[in-house]
């Protein structure tokens, strides 16, 4: 019949049904079978982990949507009994705030691995580039979420972010009245950012759903970064990555059990168990760890506009990444000097992390500086010279033999050499 | 990698340096409790000889709006002994003609508040407000070892040192004025179980009790906490011989 799947499976209601809907073709080409390079370093686990995640996150925030209340007056009190009167409800919320740091945990990591082997390079611009905007809409949705328990810091960190707008010109106070629905953080922003945490979250799943469908065409970038170049290259996917993400996965889950059950308020900020109180600011108001260096970067400009345009910035120079780094070259292991200065960027962003901390005084001031002006000339400078000068290492020459035999090898690949072809 | 390890290593000690110059931070004296630690407990009888002094004491200001007298369990208190505790006292309800009137508390009432609003609470406190302790310990940096130190840390204030009037100096409230005056003192309660009541005694015990009505789950948590990491442990050990076990003929 025209149209119908030619389906392989042998169980009788599994064919008809992938004759007519060949989802169970879909999944063993792209899970089963699906040809990975053999050479993968436990760093290709984080992005498997930011999918549990994400549905760890869904699933705790579904039960805890059932029993919260998303008003100025009984949103904390709502909080604490969950904690207190919900069956395991305490294990809901602990798994699910703690769940928000584990999250920026391995999507910070996974985001490091691209850096360092390259992953964003030709022609995985556009996979990148997706990774990016679920980074800011996890961003958005943590920063909602955090403003529900109405705390203390839930209520100010709610006024300070969302004031930020007010920096742009002319419309900057509008668009402050439009976000807060009225005059100040109160009952109408509790709500719109609670109706907004429920749904970003799904919108997050279609992008992942765009970013897989990305990496499935352009495949997957390995620590060589080179690209396979047969079946000797390769595996599929079953059961090699999927034991090797299963280890992964227990070891994440260790590390997640022992924040919930040992250290559950560790990451959070006492401030934040003081019911909301618009009268009464608290000495210093700081994001989630997670927010840190880009509230560094804020901070770190005298003036508001500037402080927020480089906020903004320092994101913005992360989707236009693929076209800054000018080097050929996708993993750092052959770029002696970007294998450096990766290092240098990250203990930058450390320092900002640490400054994002403490109030804008003294030694945090200079430090801020120095680290933020060193986060953009590294994307905004470094990178492009550096891939002009740079001299890379040998390429091997695939990575089922990458022993670099003496004298052969697609060498030299100097200054001028051309972006890596497919093939 | 030489540059690589300097530059995290500088920033590392560089932030832990930082500190030393920007700021005073007031150090706690650390105690050892008996809720700390992965195998932590509380003490019953300290936590019920927290609630004694919280009874007859703390509770004249502040009040636990998200406890329940059943909550008293966790510490030890039989279904009888919770019974009357929630019987002292009264609570507002409504008569049959709708007319408002009282009835005795019952275990499953929350905590009574001493005070029927904010407003109420300041004008009896000077102005001040004694803040909810259902979560205290969570909500002050330091927790536990905080409160212990607050109720211990009263003393008199430096010869430079300007007090405005009503305020109390204590070593450890941040700022060293405190609203509340030092709430107890040697032999203010008689313990039943004849534990001389010391200021250091009391302070110990009621921030145990004040550490179990913001962790109510505590105990639970951890012990589940401990089998299912090392269930977790297991699993990915046996997973780890597996993976070893299906990429053997790879390597
Ligand atoms: C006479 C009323 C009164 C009594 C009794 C009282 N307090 Fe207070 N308490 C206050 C007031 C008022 C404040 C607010 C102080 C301020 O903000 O300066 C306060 C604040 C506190 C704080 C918070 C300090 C901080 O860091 O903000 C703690 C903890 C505390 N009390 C514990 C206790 C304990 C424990 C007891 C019982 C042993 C107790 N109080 C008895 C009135 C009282
Ligand atoms: C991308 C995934 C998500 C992230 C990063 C995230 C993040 C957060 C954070 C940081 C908090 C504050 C935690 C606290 O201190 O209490 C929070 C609370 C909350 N979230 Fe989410 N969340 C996600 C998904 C969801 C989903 C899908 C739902 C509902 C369907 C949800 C419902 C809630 C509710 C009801 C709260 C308030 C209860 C509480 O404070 O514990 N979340 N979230």
């Amino acid at each position: 019949m025209p149209g119908l799947h030619k389906s392989e499976f042998t169980n009788p209601v599994v064919n008809w049904i992938d004759t007519r809907l060949p989802v169970f073709t879909m999944l063993t080409k792209e899970y089963a079978v699906f040809p990975t390079p053999r050479n993968f370093n436990y760093f290709w686990n984080f992005g498997a982990l930011a999918m549990i995640n994400l549905m760890i996150m869904i699933a705790t925030g579904i039960f805890l949507a059932m029993n919260y209340t998303p008003n100025t007056l009984m949103a904390f009190d709502s909080v604490e009994r969950i904690m207190r009167d919900v069956n395991y409800g305490w294990l809901l919320r602990y798994v699910h705030a703690n769940g928000a740091s584990m999250f920026f945990v391995v999507v910070y990591i996974h985001m490091f691995r691209s850096l360092y082997y390259g992953s964003y390079k030709a022609p995985r611009e556009l996979l990148w580039m997706l990774g990016v905007v679920i980074l800011l809409l996890m961003m958005a949705t943590a920063f909602m979420g955090y403003v529900l328990p109405w705390g203390q810091m839930s209520y100010w960190g709610a006024t300070v972010i969302t004031n930020l707008f007010s920096a742009i010109p002319l419309v900057g106070d509008s668009i402050v009245t439009f976000l807060w629905g009225g005059f100040s953080v109160d009952n109408a922003t509790l709500n719109r950012f609670f109706s907004l945490h429920y749904l970003l979250p799904f919108v997050i799943t279609g992008v992942v759903f765009l970013h897989i469908v990305a990496l499935h065409i352009t495949g997957s970038n390995n620590p060589l970064g080179i690209d396979p170049k047969g079946p000797q290259d390769t595996l599929p996917f079953h059961p090699y990555y999927t034991i090797k993400d299963s280890v992964g996965i227990g070891v994440y889950l260790i590390v997640f059990a022992v924040l919930v059950f040992f250290a559950p308020n560790f990451l959070g900020h006492v401030d934040n168990y003081v019911p909301a109180n618009p009268l009464v600011t608290p000495a210093d108001v700081v994001p989630e760890w997670y927010f840190l260096p880009f509230y560094a970067i804020l901070r770190s400009v005298p003036s508001k506009l500037g402080g927020v345009t480089l906020m903004f910035g320092a994101i913005a120079v992360l989707f236009v990444l693929p076209w800054l780094d000018t080097s050929p070259i996708r993993s750092a292991r052959f770029r002696p000097i970007y294998r450096q200065l990766i290092f240098v960027l990250v203990a930058a962003i450390i320092v900002l992390g640490m400054v994002g901390g403490h109030p804008p005084q003294g030694i945090w001031v200079v430090l801020g500086r120095i680290a933020t002006a060193y986060y953009f000339l590294h994307f905004l400078v470094i990178l492009p010279l550096l891939g002009k000068l740079e001299r890379p290492l040998p390429l091997p020459e695939s990575i089922s033999s990458p022993v670099i035999r003496k004298g052969g090898g697609p060498l030299p690949y100097g200054a001028a050499a051309a972006p890596m072809e497919k093939n | 990698m030489r540059l690589a390890s300097l530059a995290v290593l500088g920033a590392l000690a560089l932030c832990t340096a930082a500190p030393a110059f920007a700021e005073d931070e007031i150090k706690l004296p650390e105690q050892i409790w008996s809720f700390d630690g992965a195998f932590g407990t509380y003490n019953r009888a300290s936590a019920q000889r927290g609630f004694q002094v919280y009874k007859e004491v703390c509770s004249a200001c502040h009040s636990i709006k998200e406890g329940y007298y059943r909550n008293l369990t966790g510490i030890g208190l039989s279904e009888e002994q919770i019974k009357a505790i929630a019987a002292s006292v009264t609570i507002p309800t409504l008569n049959d003609d709708g007319q408002p009137a009282e009835r005795p508390g019952l275990p499953s009432d929350h905590f009574r508040s001493p005070f029927p609003n904010e407003r109420a609470a300041r004008a009896a406190n000077n102005g001040a407000l004694p803040p909810d302790q259902s979560v205290i310990e969570k909500a002050r940096e330091g927790g536990a070892d905080y409160i212990h130190a607050l109720l211990t840390g009263y003393a008199e204030p430096p010869a430079d040192m300007k007090m405005a009037a009503g305020m109390n100096y204590n070593k450890y409230f941040p700022g060293h004025q405190i609203a509340m005056a030092q709430p107890i003192h040697d032999g203010q309660v008689t313990y039943s179980d004849g534990t001389t009541a010391t200021v250091e005694q009391m302070a110990l015990d009621v921030t145990t009790f004040l550490s179990f009505i913001a962790n109510p789950e505590m105990e639970q948590r951890k012990q589940m906490g401990v089998k299912i990491v090392i269930f977790l442990a297991l699993l990915t050990g046996v997973t780890y011989v597996v993976k070893r076990r299906v990429w053997s003929d790879v390597h």
